[in-house]
């Protein structure tokens, strides 16, 4: 893998730039389709496998532009309908192409609020970039337009602006909403709601908000800082948080209605439940769930060595098991934390690893090695109970299954040892039990998730849903168009409540 | 943001700490307990019960032992200071009616949970034998609050430098011994004192709950670091417990896993200590 310098893309970025800009209005499909694909620049990866900084450093303002040129402006738009929260995308290109920065900006935040964060961690390539038409016809989708970068481009040149616009509240209507967790679909439910005069407050578990952009997702891929800007957004629109406040313990979820007055409650408390491979040793000294391992890395600071009071086990052997991204930043974060080898132990091949690619690229280049068609079977602890090795088995390939993917077969006597002194499960997670504890009313499925309908309303009244406790683990994108479902389903109640109050 | 409203010490290492929080104090059942944080960007979240109570004056009372440098920080607050990260209540509350007989067994600091499970046990209308012990007389705690709930009381230290020479597993036995047997035991405290007590009552088939101190990071079930074999089952502390029946929780494994960070613990316990001095130093 070849790891070009920031300096050389910007070069090469200075020189097209001037050939693309004295024509922009006349560009042919033809000339579109010629421009190069525009790479991130990135941290050389030595360099970058031992600090916490961002890993991606985000386009030049030539490579954007260059970039935003190769849209083709189709009307098909597929990239719209692709996107969960619908923003306009050509719009927003075609105003970054012509250096209309505000304009961009503009366009993208009639749709979402939380730019850089989804310009981030959003999968693309499964969404705007799926069907990008200009991919499409270069048959590979790496070679799609780069929404993602340029959204981030848009949202971080914003930011370093300084002048971030407060969005537009509607007059004060009086009733309240209450938001559960403070994760990507509640801070969508907070901004909706909020833009049309409700009261807002958002609740959180923990001390920090965020949700798993705070504790799951790693400042080399999402800095803190940026979170703590788009919030602040929130706070400056008038939204109202508390902290410290566990929903279903220290207030009963009903009881936000019944003694707090909230008129609506949207419930976005994730898929917070670690699930464990059930195998032997799994209670051992050094096996973490990745949930876990990344809160103590993330939210409560463990990398910052010296400085953070919750400690973080020292490890020099890793064996992350699974192949999402909660594993490809387990698998890094460890590395960044002084391992000396990290393996990523995959059941599958890397083909159906849902890991985004571009993560799975850069934990590559850190050092990171993959053993595909391998899993665990029993992790083994030496005489103080502490991870010893870990006991392996292999699988081949076998017959497509009813969804169209070969499946694992397993190799008999194919058992081996893997040195590993820390083993870091990142097998997925179920959602978490504590609403649905205490608030028996509320309908759930086998899995835990909340029940709701086509509008996200729950089995209770007045009470909505959405995000993972819905979907079960899926992404931050989803769980934010859920949120702007949900918001959508509120505000139309609250309208109506409040049109009834008004005629009576 | 939670003030101190009291502090009181309670024997060399051991104190007691009434905090402001309302909303924890209306809705916490005996059993349940709190995570606090002194400092909310680099500060540890730790576990502690919430001894007890005041909806009127809207208090929790916590009483800690210094073990380490988040809780000698702590130690170190004074009334009008304020925490800021305190969460809870959490955990399940313990389940409470009339058993019959039940016998309260505290190992040193483990008295401190213990006492509002005996007080909403004597108010159920049981019949509670309390059982406290320390190594010796000085972390004795709570002795006048426990003596004045029970229905029969025995203290002991392990030195005999107060009340009854020897370990709480003794008169445990005795009392299982008895005809009629207890109906059921509750012991807190060390987990070797837990493990041990489920030894005991055991051979009697006296059904014994115990109340775990695993690690936590969250308390809300997320990531499993307070997890223990229960049984042939893996339970989170924090969100099935954090009590359980001690016949069937695998102790050693628990044990084991709490020492997960010794080494950094002490580091940063002798580090803190020495910049404590250092600063003491300066200010001479």
């Amino acid at each position: 893998m070849s790891h070009i310098t920031p300096e050389q893309l910007s070069e090469d970025a200075k020189k097209l730039i001037v050939d693309y800009l004295s024509r922009i209005d006349e560009l042919k499909t033809k000339d579109r389709m010629k421009i190069p694909a525009q790479e991130m620049p990135a941290q050389d990866p030595g360099i970058r496998s031992h600090n916490l900084e961002e890993v991606a450093l985000g386009y030049t303002v030539e490579q954007a532009r260059i970039e935003a040129m190769r849209c083709l402006q189709c009307v098909k738009k597929s990239c719209v309908d692709d996107c969960p929260v619908q923003i306009d995308i050509p719009r927003f290109i075609d105003h970054l192409a012509h250096n209309q920065m505000d304009e961009a900006v503009g366009v993208i935040k009639e749709a979402s609020l939380l730019p850089a964060i989804c310009g981030r961690v959003c999968p693309q390539e499964t969404q705007c970039q799926l069907n990008c038409t200009v991919g499409k016809a270069l048959k590979d989708v790496d070679k799609s337009v780069a929404i993602g970068r340029l959204e981030r481009f848009v949202a971080d040149w914003e930011r370093a602006t300084g002048k971030i616009a407060i969005p537009e509240i509607k007059p004060e209507t009086g009733k309240k909403v209450a938001v559960v967790g403070s994760g990507p679909a509640g801070l969508v439910v907070a901004a909706d709601c909020r833009r049309e005069g409700h009261q807002v407050t958002i609740f959180e578990a923990f001390h920090k908000l965020g949700g798993v952009l705070r504790y799951g997702i790693p400042e080399f891929r999402l800095p803190n800082d940026i979170i703590d800007k788009e919030i602040e957004v929130l706070k400056a629109m008038g939204v109202e948080f508390k902290t410290n406040f566990v929903v279903g313990r220290t207030r009963k979820l009903t009881d936000l209605m019944d003694k707090d007055g909230y008129n609506a409650i949207f419930v976005g408390t994730g898929a917070g439940l670690p699930m464990f491979m059930g195998i032997e040793g799994e209670n051992l000294v050094g096996v973490f769930s990745a949930n876990e391992y990344l809160t103590r890395a993330n939210l409560m600071r463990a990398f910052e060595k010296g400085k953070a009071d919750t400690p973080i086990y020292i490890s020099k052997k890793v064996a992350v098991l699974g192949g999402g991204n909660v594993a490809m930043d387990s698998a890094r974060m460890a590395m960044r934390l002084g391992a000396e080898k990290v393996y990523v132990v995959y059941r599958r091949t890397e083909v159906e690893m849902p890991a985004r690619k571009e993560e799975v690229a850069h934990a590559k280049e850190e050092g990171i090695e993959f053993l595909f068609l391998q899993n665990a079977k029993r992790i083994i602890g030496n005489d103080k109970g502490r991870v010893k090795e870990m006991e392996c088995v292999r699988y081949e390939l076998g017959e497509p299954d009813a969804s169209g993917r070969r499946r694992p077969v397993l190799i008999p006597d194919s058992e081996f040892i893997l040195d590993v002194d820390t083993v870091i499960v990142a097998i997925g997670n179920g959602s978490n039990p504590l609403i649905s504890q205490t608030t028996p009313q509320l309908n759930v499925n086998k899995w835990g998730n909340i029940i709701v309908d086509e509008t996200q309303k729950t089995s209770v009244n007045r009470i909505f849903a959405g995000g993972d406790i819905v979907l079960g683990a899926a992404t931050v994108i989803l769980a934010m168009g859920e949120g702007r479902r949900a918001a959508a389903a509120i505000n139309k109640m609250l309208a109506e409540e409040i049109e009834g109050e008004k005629e009576n | 943001m939670s003030k101190i409203i009291f502090k009181k010490k309670l024997s060399n290492d051991v104190y007691l700490m009434r905090l402001h929080a309302p909303l924890i104090a209306e809705e916490r059942a005996a059993g349940q307990f709190i995570i606090l944080q002194i400092n909310d960007d680099y500060g540890e979240r730790i576990p502690l019960t919430i001894a007890d109570a005041d909806t009127k004056e809207g208090s929790i009372t916590i009483i800690f032992q210094i073990v380490g440098k988040t809780t000698l920080e702590l130690s170190e607050k004074k009334v009008g200071d304020e925490i800021p990260a305190l969460v809870g209540p959490l955990g399940q509350p313990t389940h409470i009616e009339n058993f019959g007989t039940v016998v309260c067994v505290g190992g040193g600091i483990g008295v401190a949970p213990l006492h509002p499970i005996a007080q909403a046990l004597k108010n159920a209308g049981n019949r509670v034998i309390t059982i406290i012990g320390a190594r010796n007389k000085e972390l004795i705690i709570l002795e006048d609050e426990m003596k004045s709930i029970a229905d029969e009381f025995i203290l002991c230290t392990d030195d005999g430098s107060y009340g009854r020479k020897g370990l709480v597993t003794e008169p445990l036995k005795e009392i299982c011994e008895r005809d009629p047997k207890p109906n059921m035991v509750i012991a807190i405290g060390p987990p070797i004192m837990m493990k041990f007590c489920s030894l005991t009552t055991k051979p009697y088939e006296v059904f014994t709950q115990v109340s775990l101190n695993t690690i936590m990071v969250d308390g809300t079930g997320m990531c499993g670091g307070c997890r223990v074999n229960v049984g042939n089952e893996v339970k989170f502390v924090c969100v099935d417990g954090p009590e359980f029946d001690g016949h069937k929780v695998d102790f050693d494994n628990m044990m084991s896993r709490l020492n997960s960070y010794k080494e950094l613990e002490r580091e940063a316990h002798s580090c803190f200590l020495e910049q404590e001095i250092k600063n003491k130093e300066a200010l001479q």
